[in-house]
Parts: structure tokens; C-alpha cells; sequence
């Protein structure tokens, strides 16, 4: 009797440490870099948590073409590999391949939604609802009703950024006018800042005085322009609020890190899941980023409207549009009414939370 | 369209063709001479990474320059012992040095700042500042002349101011000096020049010198004026399209100068057209917008381009007869 349990202590104990060897991930980081200060190098700080956390080696590649996604993927799983995490849609295919060809190994992506793969995990971000903050933040921060947006690389993703970005705009002030621009149709539109400059010199030529990018590398060069000007960005995917402190009015905030330190976390300890995981503002997936570096930018009648804005479309009140849904972004939008009124109270007690929520994010980072 | 609008688009135009004018008249006075210049995209990057590595580890724009001024004349250097010194193709040897330059330029950027082959964002006073040139103040009220020279002629980079001054420079060095002469002799007829008692060689190694000159500088206006820092592969084929620019303005500095500015200007029209309704058609797809300059470019070049006749002896090396 005793020797069955020590037996079967020993074989949960193997099992664990064997868990434990045969744990080896693999990080497949997309063009632009894993320090593009944006959505790569969210992923990175992910990763980076997970590693500090727990030791373990990660393995990583950095595709700097179109043909090395598969190619890396693969040579991972030979390296032994137990789980592959993809960053980005342009390892969709790529992925959806490997792990077809490998039902034993793991794999997740990040920004997908649409593959039907048994060992696969997806997580896709509702950016429309994230946008549509940072959209009412523009509207309110703008003096001359002119705003303006930058995308990367023309998708159906980076519409369906401007998509929430214009009805958080025109929500807030209807009168205002958005300029949308797009960088180009080929992935190198990621990674090309002085084209980035040149389009928000272009838009702000046309007035406009508050410019969000979703464009990756390219928005560094947004950014800086704007800041040359003296007029406001908006940053993405990462807090990019400290890349031209009293510049940028605040980030998209995309918790790419999260989802990429939950994937690791729970294949070491063996809690894998495949499916599809869907974060918007009520599963804290997107949000607006405020701390030391833009707390000057932004008015406490922003952070209130920006609080009752996120407060709506969390019970359904507000309806972000979806250009996922219908490949079309509406032209006309109504300027919302919200029976909300804060108090200042109120508006107090947010900021402190706010504060507190970041600081929580930063030790967590740390 | 207002007459503000044009003046914008310019002066966008501008700065987008001052890397492809350096660089084209680089090739020019290189080709002049006889030496094939396809590596003219390495040097440029090689220029890009070099002027944001100083400028970020010194604090000093002007220390960028120079080091990309210098890191580029290197990989000329290289070039010139290749197919000078020892004849051989300069094709390859050209496509070697861009190949070098892509792949260097990141290694050495991942030892040095380990961003992944980008370096750390470069502030205001380790770039060159747009200048604001004297009596921009008194000529703003002015109709038509004001706006022109405040938006369009004042408040670019050095490097800008550089690019324009270079073409007549370039033009006069080649047209009106001995050295000229000589210069485009040797890229025509190099047997005429050795029997004159010139050295071939170092005419030729003089001209790439130069060329690795003015390539510094523009690859140091990419990441230290109009970009700031490095990014792997920033120059982004503009080393190509300035070599086809030299081609379309027939290895001509004016004609050259004009092709480049044309080149600038449609792609700083297609950045502006996008998302503006136009009268009739209404607003244009965007891929219609970018695909615009190419369109451009290959209907100027099949239109209206006529006869290239480039200088005779390019490509071959030079023999001394024995």
C-alpha cells in the first residue's frame, strides 16, 4: 500500500519535472522589431514578466521578411519547442500551417481570431473600443476641430482602429473634421518613420492638432513630428507616453503583454487552453493610459468624459461600430448623451485609481 | 487647392527629394568618371546608421555627419579597390557593398544599443533643426512672395540647403574646371586622359571620394534630420530610385535635379492626396493614391524620356597598355 503511494508520488513528482524540461516556448516576433515600442515590444515586455517570474529560457526570432514566419516557426519545433507563440495577423497563415502539421506542440497568435486549429489559441483585442476613448480625448483636446489619424499598413485591423477612433470623435463633437491616412499596402508601411513624419506634417498642414497612429514603427516618426510642432499625439498598442513626454495625449493601450504572459504562464503549468479569447474594455484588454508624463494634457473634464464614455459602452450603452464586422465604417454618427454626471468628487477618486491601476501595471511589469 | 496647399506640397516635396538629389548627384559625378555606382543604397544607409550612432553616443549632429561623411567615403574606398585597383566588376561589387551595409549597419546596432537593430530615439538638439533663413520676418507680410519664402524656400534642415547647393557645385566643378575636364574624360575615353601623363586611377578614386561625400551627407539628413535615429533598412530603395533619377535626367546635374524634385513631388502629393475629396471623382481609393508615383514615373519614363546615352567607357575597367 504504502509502496503504490510512494510509487504514485513519485510518478506526479516526475510528471512535474518532466513538465517542467520539457517546457521550452518560443516567441516568433513580427517585422518591426521586438523594440518598436509598440505592439512587438509589448509582447516582448510580456514575455520579458514571464521570464523574470519563473527563469525560464524563452526562445526568440525576430522575422525581418515575409518568408522567414513559417520557416521560423518550423525550425522552433524541431528545436523542441513545446509551445510557439505568433505575434501579429501576418503569421496567420503561417501558423495555421505548423500547427496543422504538428498536433503535439502548442501554439497561440495574437491579433487572430479567425483560425480553427485544436492546439491553437487565438486572442483578438476589440481596438474599435480603445480607439473610441483615445477618440473622445482628441475631440476634447482639440482647438481647432481637426484631428487627424495615421494607420500602418491598410487592413482591415488598422480600420478597424480608425473606425472607433472617428465615432469617439464625432461622438464627442460632431462638428470636427478626422483626416485618416494610411501608410501603405505593403508590410514594410510598418517600419517606414520618415514617411510617418511626412504624413502628419501633411495633415497638420491641414489643421489637424491632434494625431493617433496605429503604425507601429512608422508612428515613432508621427510622434515626433507632432512633438517638433508643438501639437499632440496619440500613441498605440504600448504606453508610448514617455517617448515625447508633454507630447503625446495619451496611448491606445493594447494588453498584448498580457496575453502573451497568460499564454506562457499557463502552458508551464500545464493549463493550456485552445480557443479563441476575445478582450475588450470589460476584460481590460484596451484601454487609455494615464500617468506622470501626460497628466498635464489631460483636463479633468477629459478624464470624466472619457470614465462615463467607457462606463457606456462596458453595460452596451454605447455601441462601438465593428469594421470587422461589415468591412464598412459608417459616415454619420450622433453626438452621444450620456445621463452620467460626475461630480468632483468623483473625478477625484478616478484619478487616484487611475494612478493606482498603473502603478499596479508598472511594479507588474517590473 | 489653395496657393498655401502648393506651397506645402513643395516644400514636403523637397524635403522628400533632398536624399535622392545628394544621392544622385553622387552617381552622377561617380558614373561621369566611369564607375558603375549601384551601391549608392548601402552608402546611404551605411551614412544613416553611422550619423545616428555618433550623434546619439556624442550629443552633437555635426559629429554625425562627419562620421557618416566618413563611413560612407569607406565603403566608396572599398568600391574603388575592388574595380579601380584590381578591375574588378563593378556591379557586383556595387550589390556587395549594399548587401554589406544592410547587414552591417544592424549588427553593429544591436552590439552597440541593443534595440534590435534601431538606435535610441535622438532629442532635438542631437538633430538638425529646420533654420529659419534672415529676413523671414520682414518678407511674411508680403502677398505671394511671403508665404513662399517662409513656407517653401526658409525653415529647412542644413542638409536640405546642402543637396541644392551641391547641383551647381557639381555642375561647375564638372563643366568649368580642369579637373572637370578631366573627370569626364576619363568616364569617355580613359586612353586619352594616361596618354595625357593623368593617372586614370586616381581620377577615378577622387570622383568616388566624392560621391562617398554627398552620400554621408544624405544618409545623415535620413536619421538626423528628417528621421530621428536609425531604423534597419531606412534608406528604403531611395539609393535605386536616385539612381534611376540620374538615369532619367541623362547624367545631367540640372536635368537630374529636376527628375528628383518630380520624383519628390509625387510622392508628396500622393501623402496629401489621401483622404481628400477631390472635384468630380470624390475621394480616391487609397491604393489608387500610392500606387500613383509609380504610374507617374513609368509614363514620364516611357513618354517622355528620349535617348540615355551614357558615358562611354562605364563599367569597363581601365587596362594600361603594356
Amino acid at each position: 500500500m504504502l509502496k503504490t503511494i510512494v510509487g504514485a508520488a513519485t510518478a506526479a513528482l516526475m510528471a512535474t519535472t518532466a513538465m517542467a524540461a520539457d517546457f521550452k516556448p518560443a516567441v516568433i516576433f513580427d517585422m518591426g522589431g521586438k523594440f518598436d515600442k509598440s505592439f512587438n515590444e509589448g509582447v516582448w515586455n510580456g514575455v520579458k514578466k514571464f521570464i523574470d517570474e519563473t527563469g525560464a529560457e524563452v526562445m526568440e526570432f525576430e522575422v525581418t521578411n515575409e518568408a522567414q514566419r513559417e520557416q521560423a516557426m518550423r525550425r522552433m519545433v524541431r528545436r523542441g519547442a513545446t509551445i510557439v507563440l505568433g505575434v501579429g495577423f501576418a503569421q496567420a497563415d503561417a501558423i495555421n500551417a505548423v500547427a496543422g502539421d504538428n498536433p503535439d506542440v502548442d501554439f497561440a497568435i495574437i491579433d487572430v481570431s479567425w483560425l480553427d486549429q485544436p492546439n491553437l489559441r487565438q486572442y483578438a483585442f476589440k481596438e474599435h473600443e480603445g480607439s473610441y476613448l483615445v477618440g473622445v480625448a482628441a475631440a476634447m483636446a482639440s482647438d481647432s476641430d481637426t484631428v487627424g489619424f495615421v494607420g500602418g499598413m491598410d487592413i482591415p485591423l488598422i480600420r478597424k482602429f480608425a473606425c472607433g477612433y472617428v465615432q469617439g470623435v464625432k461622438e464627442t463633437n460632431p462638428d470636427a473634421t478626422v483626416i485618416e491616412v494610411m501608410t501603405g499596402t505593403t508590410p514594410a508601411a510598418w517600419n517606414d518613420p520618415t514617411k510617418g513624419a511626412e504624413l502628419a506634417q501633411s495633415q497638420m498642414d491641414r489643421g489637424a492638432d491632434v494625431i493617433y497612429h496605429a503604425a507601429g514603427g512608422t508612428g515613432l516618426g508621427v510622434i515626433r513630428a507632432v512633438a517638433d510642432k508643438g501639437k499632440l499625439a496619440i500613441g498605440v498598442d504600448s504606453n508610448q507616453n514617455g517617448i515625447a513626454p508633454g507630447s503625446v495625449l495619451t496611448s491606445m493601450l493594447k494588453r498584448v503583454d498580457v496575453a502573451a504572459y497568460d499564454t506562457l504562464k499557463s502552458a508551464m503549468e500545464g493549463k493550456f487552453e485552445s480557443g479563441v479569447n476575445v478582450l475588450g474594455l470589460a476584460e481590460d484588454g484596451v484601454d487609455w493610459a494615464l500617468d506622470d508624463n501626460n497628466k498635464d494634457l489631460v483636463s479633468a473634464e477629459m478624464i470624466a468624459e472619457v470614465k462615463a464614455a467607457r462606463a457606456a459602452i462596458v453595460a452596451g450603452d454605447i455601441v462601438v461600430h465593428n469594421y470587422d464586422r461589415d468591412g464598412e465604417c459608417p459616415a454619420e454618427f450622433q453626438k452621444r448623451t450620456l445621463s452620467a454626471s460626475l461630480s468632483a468628487d468623483d473625478i477625484t477618486s478616478e484619478i487616484k485609481a487611475l494612478g493606482a491601476r498603473l502603478d499596479e501595471l508598472e511594479a507588474m511589469l517590473k | 487647392m489653395t496657393y498655401l496647399d502648393f506651397l506645402l506640397i513643395f516644400d514636403s516635396a523637397l524635403r522628400l527629394a533632398t536624399p535622392l538629389i545628394l544621392c544622385a548627384m553622387a552617381g552622377l559625378i561617380s558614373e561621369r568618371a566611369g564607375i558603375v555606382d549601384i551601391g549608392l543604397e548601402g552608402k546611404l544607409l551605411a551614412g544613416a546608421f553611422t550619423a545616428a550612432a555618433v550623434a546619439t553616443l556624442t550629443g552633437s549632429a555635426w559629429m554625425g555627419l562627419c562620421a557618416a561623411v566618413a563611413s560612407s567615403v569607406f565603403l566608396s574606398m572599398i568600391h574603388g579597390f575592388a574595380c579601380i585597383t584590381h578591375k574588378g566588376e563593378q556591379i557586383i561589387s556595387g550589390i556587395a557593398i549594399n548587401i554589406l551595409a544592410s547587414g552591417a549597419t544592424v549588427v553593429a546596432s544591436v552590439a552597440l544599443f541593443q534595440r534590435g537593430g534601431q538606435t535610441p530615439t535622438l532629442d532635438r538638439d542631437e538633430r538638425f533643426s529646420p533654420i529659419d533663413l534672415p529676413s523671414t520676418e520682414a518678407l511674411t507680410d508680403i502677398p505671394w512672395l511671403g508665404p513662399l519664402w517662409k513656407e517653401l524656400i526658409s525653415g529647412h534642415t542644413i542638409p536640405v540647403y546642402i543637396a541644392l547647393i551641391s547641383v551647381p557645385l557639381i555642375w561647375w566643378l564638372l563643366w568649368r574646371t580642369r579637373f572637370g575636364l578631366r573627370l569626364r574624360a576619363v568616364g569617355e575615353m580613359p586612353a586619352a586622359i594616361d596618354s595625357a601623363g593623368v593617372s586614370v586611377t586616381w581620377l577615378r578614386y577622387r570622383a568616388l571620394i566624392i560621391a562617398g561625400i554627398l552620400c554621408g551627407i544624405a544618409g545623415a539628413f535620413l536619421s538626423t534630420a528628417h528621421g530621428a535615429g536609425f531604423v534597419r533598412e531606412m534608406s528604403a530603395g531611395k539609393g535605386y530610385i536616385a539612381l534611376a533619377a540620374m538615369i532619367f535626367g541623362k547624367w545631367k546635374p540640372w536635368s537630374v535635379l529636376a527628375a528628383c524634385l518630380l520624383f519628390g513631388f509625387l510622392e508628396a502629393g500622393a501623402n496629401r492626396m489621401q483622404g481628400t475629396p477631390l472635384p468630380i471623382v470624390g475621394e480616391i481609393p487609397i491604393e489608387v493614391v500610392l500606387i500613383l508615383p509609380y504610374v507617374a514615373t513609368v509614363i514620364l519614363l516611357a513618354g517622355f524620356f528620349g535617348k540615355a546615352i551614357p558615358p562611354r567607357a562605364l563599367g569597363t575597367p581601365y587596362r594600361k597598355e603594356r
